[in-house]
């Protein structure tokens, strides 16, 4: 008896096959009928589930949830007509013109195009920024609530509350799925960035969330902000340059955790793990951002982190160059995380005095050195590296408090224990 | 050998999986129901929609079988075991059983 090849679903299919039909219904019957439209949706997988299970799995699956979510986006036409019932003949000419309409939204452009302006009526400025990301995830990236929970490391009740008031917003006043021209379209385009952006560091920053969900929700940004890049709305200079950033970043993924579940700094970090795929990927792209005369926040990030991938070693990075391109990052967002950045930088460059100075003249810096212990770290390093141990205990003592995730905490420990050692 | 039919029907629906749980439960049907085929014990399946009709007495047809329509019946496999409870054995395989899946065993009868 010869083993027959188990069937295989591409990875994701699903959730990319969930994105899609949203977005193409959604554009069907309107934003204040996203809760109709994901039921549809739902009902379509169901049905697929039922039929498929029993030896039935189509050549295309694809192509087979499309037709159903087709068929039952009709279905619902024909119903809601036939509560208005006009003549048998005006009836007969609605529906065959609403077949012919329906139909065209699901041809391959159509489908792009509803994707994107799925994207942007989610990144809606008037949402908050919380309920943009829970949106997104949900409606076109095909996130269950529970899997945005466990990405974003809430509960599931606080990812509902999310949804549902971003829905409400969306019915109560009426936002459309458009793309808007000219100024509008740059505005709303910022607006996407940041979300995307957000989504990526959610993945990537998120120690706490299991490595799975949080890979994946990188690649989804990644995906999502390459499907901009390849619109006519989106194929700007700065969406490329995002792009890089988030190609870059994504090659050192693998390399921040060793097999303790310990966080590896860049400085300890074996490059030869890094995907070099991936970083020539992103130098692709950086290429590509580079037409144009803007210079985006995402040009200047991106270009950092090439710096890093280009560095054969921590110690040959060119700090001199990141020095600048921090100044350059801080007269566009002048951000307490960007001085931070930059006093770690002046430090590597040798003016370990000049960088505690930076980091003290921080706005506010004593509320957040108490309440994010990433200050308190980087800053309990520097006096670390200027040989005062007693302060950098502290301060490392500070960021214990401070930290929820186990990586984290080992970090920090291991750096305490060397102050103590130190100060014997 | 004897033949053996599995029903299946479900105490709950699956209405809050997510695509990818969907997905994954899928996929491991696939490889059920490979596994069976390559063990040679599945004979045929077919799935049944939702709804349907129930006649009884003197020609009275009323609306399916169930008042619930998650509990209906989904679909059968005609599967080729020893004994009742080597069937049995294959049923509890079912990729449903961890999302509320029920199997009934039963085993055709043969006129000797």
């Amino acid at each position: 008896m010869t083993v027959l090849p188990t069937q295989q679903l591409v990875d994701h299919l699903f959730r990319h096959e969930s994105g899609k039909m949203v977005a193409v219904l959604t554009r069907i019957f309107g934003m204040h009928n996203l809760e109709m439209v994901e039921d549809v949706v739902q009902e379509s997988f169901l049905k697929a589930m039922q039929f498929w299970k029993f030896d039935n799995m189509p050549d295309n699956p694809a192509a087979w949830l499309m037709q159903t979510a087709r068929n039952k986006a009709i279905d619902i036409i024909r119903r809601e007509q036939y509560f208005h019932k006009y003549s048998a003949e005006l009836s007969g000419q609605l529906l065959a013109d609403t077949e012919a309409t329906v139909g065209q939204f699901f041809s391959e452009a159509e489908i792009s195009d509803s994707q994107l302006r799925l994207i942007f009526a989610c990144c809606h400025p008037q949402l908050k920024e919380e309920d943009q990301v829970a949106l997104t995830l949900k409606t076109v990236s095909g996130f269950g609530p529970s899997e945005i929970a466990r990405a974003l490391v809430t509960t599931e009740s606080t990812i509902q509350k999310r949804l549902y008031r971003a829905k409400e917003y969306i019915r109560e006043h009426q936002l459309q799925m458009e793309i808007p021209a000219g100024y509008e379209l740059n505005k709303r385009l910022e607006t996407v960035y940041v979300v995307l952006y957000l989504l990526f560091n959610e993945g990537y920053n998120s120690l706490k969330a299991d490595e799975l969900i949080r890979k994946d929700v990188c690649a989804e940004a990644m995906r999502l902000c390459l499907l901009l890049t390849e619109s006519k709305a989106g194929n700007k200079p700065a969406t490329f340059a995002l792009l890089s950033l988030m190609c870059l970043q994504a090659s050192r993924f693998d390399s921040r955790l060793d097999e303790d579940n310990t966080i590896v700094l860049l400085e300890k970090q074996d490059r030869s793990k890094w995907d070099m795929r991936l970083i020539q990927l992103g130098y692709k792209y950086l290429n590509f951002s580079s037409s144009g005369d803007t210079l985006s926040i995402y040009h200047i990030e991106s270009a950092i982190a090439a710096e890093h991938c280009m560095a054969a070693t921590y110690e040959e990075t060119n700090w001199k160059r990141m020095l600048q391109l921090y100044d350059m990052l801080l007269l566009q967002k002048p951000a307490p995380v960007v001085k931070l950045n930059r006093a770690v930088v002046l430090m590597q460059t040798g003016e370990v005095n000049a960088a505690i100075d930076m980091v003290w003249k921080i706005e506010e810096i004593e509320k957040l050195l108490a309440s994010q212990h990433i200050y308190s770290a980087v800053l309990g390093e520097m006096y670390k590296q200027k040989g005062n141990f007693t302060e950098a205990q502290k301060l490392f003592r500070q960021s214990l408090q401070l930290v929820t995730s186990l990586p984290e905490k080992k970090l920090l420990e291991t750096k305490i224990a060397a102050c103590i050692s130190r100060l014997k | 050998m004897k033949n053996f039919m599995f029903i299946f029907s479900r105490t709950s629906d699956s209405k809050d999986l997510s695509p990818e749980e969907m997905q994954s439960n899928m996929q491991e049907w696939f490889a059920w129901v490979d596994k069976l085929k390559a063990a040679g014990a599945y004979v045929s399946g077919e799935a049944l929609l939702p709804g349907g009709k129930t006649v009884k007495g003197k020609g009275l047809v009323t609306d399916g079988p169930f008042a619930d329509s998650k509990e209906a019946v989904g679909g059968y496999f005609i599967v080729k075991a020893k004994s009742i409870e080597d069937a049995a054995d294959m049923a509890k395989g079912c990729p449903d059983m961890p999302i509320g899946g029920i199997v009934e065993v039963r085993e055709v009868m043969v006129f000797e």
